[in-house]
């Protein structure tokens, strides 16, 4: 995200445009790119081209064969999920055989990309790190010098596993198995990219550490794989941005990325997820936090034809604590399905959830959340709060909430509201001089704030300017 | 006293909803003067406020209404409000997620046009704010949200003071307020007084007439005018009550 920073808060005199990212560069020099379709052999010759040792090949042929047999989910959009083509998918496309760490020695039209999606300017003012990954493979790699000094470890995934491939081995897929979903199991068979984190016992890196995902091919599947672990009493913030050209199939974003709080350690994970209309975004998030860790999932779903994703906190250790805070905005055409679960298995764990959505011109979003208590896990406290905001008649907004409580003393409090844009609250900010748009934007925005104040201020301007980009011919 | 019109009403009938609600109001507002507006609760002095600032809800079935000459009923509400018409809502409407200052600094500049200073509008609206006794806490609080009624109203006159209006309809602005804010509220009305302006003053009360003196009173009774008079009006009204100064009509309100 962070493109064309603008200074100001300024966000009702926004550009108006479409979505603005929908751009696609030249194919110039690809170094590799596979046939489209999924088999044993381009499996194999992913992990080969990436050198990768035996067990990660094994991994991923076991995957592939989960993958291949579990069906696919009779929920959250069937229809959609059914229209997926996985034999007109480019796997694994290699874009440049160079990892930057200095933007010019970025290929040129790469570079190109990430100036306009404005990443090289907010490294400068405002990132301790950053990976930019470009189709299946990170192009570019830096972290401040202090951090490296301090023992952070802030690496892309595939040149984690060749420096530290007994801290990967240990943790890769224990948080998510393979076999937890058809998707987690296809990540895991093709995955590619992505960033690993390992953050020292005491050490807190204050300022964020940034991944952005381009897909810039057509039909592309990209598949990276995120492990952060923080161990004990350190803190991350951890921020990805996302964004792919406008094409007129579909293309296919399926992450996995699982985290590790170790006690009393603190990671935040913000995501704002701007994918073009013709991606589908079906990605699996898992936390575990021990004794008096906190995880904190900041989940902004603005793009994307389906999103599925729901954020998991597993509550392992007493005390912990976890939170999900997301937005999901969904236009015509699109459906985002999105949620939070937060399973308690230890006592005095504590868990929120704020979820807001807004549907507009026949858009759709649904709430799917999951809160369990297991037995042992007493004096449990959780709130559930989903606000839903519907623009107009066509669109439509779902709440499907789940409780689990298996044990006597528990505090769960749960709030749901679905509302339309009030004619009262528009007619108030237009008798104060604001067109229907700027008034419909600047209601939107509130709506959303409780999301927005918790985003470093760059990146809360640019989402109210992405809004009010969304907005943009939706009220007439 | 100049007397060029700022506003003229012929006519005007207005149904919400299907109901007839103003059955031919007729009035003309000159630059310079000061109209109050009085009636028995549901006459329909609000559908009249509400009407000239073009609320969707409220639907003009006959009659006409100019500002500065022009069709005041073509434009929409953005439009009126840029062209220097101004609102202050009897019921304030909250916007949460929204800060005051947001909310000030976006209306503001996009009257203004152009750039807004930060600093010189950081000046006038802590002056402005001081003038009227609101607090600085209230610039990161949500607009509307959670005030006190007459937290709601000294809102609503900040905004005018921002504004400017060339019309200013005031909605009841002094019910609700204690009696130090409505000699401040009453202060930040008279400022705008000055002879290329007009205000139309919806009131209850005499107390808020004794700070703004009007040019006009008027009385509203089942969606009409039924009696003007100058400031003397007031008085008898709140001596006598609306059944003796306005007898052919006692009663008939609700
Ligand atoms: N949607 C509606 N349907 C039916 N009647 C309505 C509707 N809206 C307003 N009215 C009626 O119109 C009448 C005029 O209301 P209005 O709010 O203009 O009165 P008012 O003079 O401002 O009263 P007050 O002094 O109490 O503020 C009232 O009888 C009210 O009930
Ligand atoms: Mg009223």
């Amino acid at each position: 995200m962070v493109a064309e920073l603008s200074s100001s808060n300024d966000f009702l005199r926004a550009a108006k445009a479409d979505y603005k990212y929908g751009f696609h560069m030249e194919e110039a020099d690809y170094t590799f790119k596979s046939a489209k379709g999924l088999t044993r052999d381009i499996v194999t010759r992913i992990s080969k081209m990436k050198n990768e040792p035996e067990w990660m090949l094994k991994t991923r042929l076991r995957a592939l064969d989960i993958f291949l047999k579990k069906p696919m989910p009779r929920w959250g959009n069937s229809k959609m999920l059914d229209d997926i083509d996985f034999e007109n998918i480019h796997y694994f496309v290699r874009a440049t055989d160079i990892q930057g760490r200095d933007w010019d020695e970025v290929p040129e039209n790469i570079k190109k990309t990430f100036d306009r999606l404005g990443i090289p300017e907010a490294e400068r003012k405002f990132l301790a790190g950053v990976t930019a990954q470009y189709e299946s493979e990170v192009v570019y790699h830096s972290i401040r010098e202090d951090l490296v000094k301090q023992g952070v470890i802030f690496l892309d995934m595939d040149t984690a596993l060749r420096e530290h491939e007994d801290v990967v081995r240990k943790y890769f897929g224990t948080i998510i198995p393979s076999a937890d979903n058809k998707f987690a199991a296809l990540n895991t068979a093709v995955w590619s990219g992505g960033s690993f984190v390992l953050v020292p016992k005491g050490v807190k890196v204050e300022i964020p550490l940034q991944a952005y995902f381009r897909i810039n091919t057509e039909n592309m599947g990209q598949f990276e794989r995120t492990l952060i672990i923080a161990e004990e009493g350190s803190y991350v913030h951890y921020i990805e941005g996302c964004t792919a050209p406008t094409y007129s199939s579909d293309s296919l974003h399926s992450a996995v990325v699982e985290l590790i709080a170790q006690p009393g350690s603190h990671i935040r994970y913000t995501t704002i997820q701007n994918w073009s209309n013709n991606v589908y975004n079906l990605v699996t998030k898992r936390a575990v936090a021990y004794e008096n860790a906190k995880v904190e999932w900041v989940d902004g779903n603005l793009g994307s034809k389906l999103t599925m994703k729901y954020p998991s906190i597993y509550l392992m250790g007493k005390g912990a604590h976890g939170e999900v805070l997301s937005i999901a905005f969904a236009g015509a055409g699109q459906h985002q399905d999105a949620g939070a679960k937060m399973v308690h298995f230890a006592p005095d764990t504590s868990s929120i959830i704020v979820s807001k959505s807004i549907s507009k011109d026949g858009g759709r979003t649904t709430y799917r959340g999951l809160i369990k208590a297991y037995p042992g896990a007493t004096n449990v406290k959780s709130s559930v709060r989903c606000d839903a905001l519907l623009m107009d008649e066509n669109s439509r907004s779902d709440t499907y909430p789940t409780m689990e409580i298996d044990e006597k003393f528990a505090t769960i409090e749960h709030e749901a509201t679905v509302s339309k844009v009030g004619e009262d609250q528009l007619f108030y900010l237009m008798s104060r001089g604001l067109t229907k748009e700027e008034a419909t934007t600047m209601i939107v925005n509130g709506f959303f704030e409780p999301f927005t104040k918790e985003l470093p201020l760059e990146y809360a301007v640019e989402l109210n300017r992405l809004i009010a980009m969304n907005m943009e011919g939706s009220v007439g | 006293m100049a007397t060029k019109a700022i506003l003229e009403i012929r006519n005007l009938h207005v149904a919400v909803d299907g109901k007839e609600i103003l059955k031919g109001v007729d009035l003309t507002v000159n630059a310079g003067e000061v109209h109050a507006l009085m009636g028995r609760n549901g006459s329909g002095k609000s559908t009249l406020s509400y009407t000239l600032m073009g609320h969707p809800r409220y639907e003009v079935t006959e009659g006409e209404v100019f500002y500065h000459g022009q069709n005041l009923l073509e434009l929409t509400t953005d439009e009126r409000s840029r062209a220097g018409m101004y609102l202050a809502f009897q019921y304030p409407v909250a916007i949460p997620g929204v800060s005051v200052s947001n909310f000030l600094r976006t209306t503001v500049k996009g009257r203004r046009g152009g750039d807004l200073p930060v600093k010189e509008f950081r000046k006038e609206l802590k002056q402005l704010m001081a003038n009227l006794s609101i607090k600085d806490e209230f610039l990161s609080r949500y607009v509307n949200d959670g005030f006190s009624g007459g937290e709601k109203k000294k809102l609503e006159i900040l905004q005018m003071a921002l504004l400017k209006p060339e019309l200013a309809l005031l909605d009841e602005t002094d019910s609700g307020l204690d009696i130090d804010a409505l000699r401040t509220v009453a202060e930040g009305i008279n400022t705008l007084k000055t002879a290329d302006r007009a205000i139309l003053l919806i009131t209850h009360y005499q107390r808020m007439l004794d700070y703004v003196t009007p040019n006009f009173v008027h009385v509203m009774q089942g969606g009409r005018i039924v009696k003007s008079g100058d400031s003397d009006l007031a008085r008898e009204l709140e001596a006598h009550g609306y059944d003796q100064i306005a007898p052919e009509l006692a009663g008939s309100a609700l």
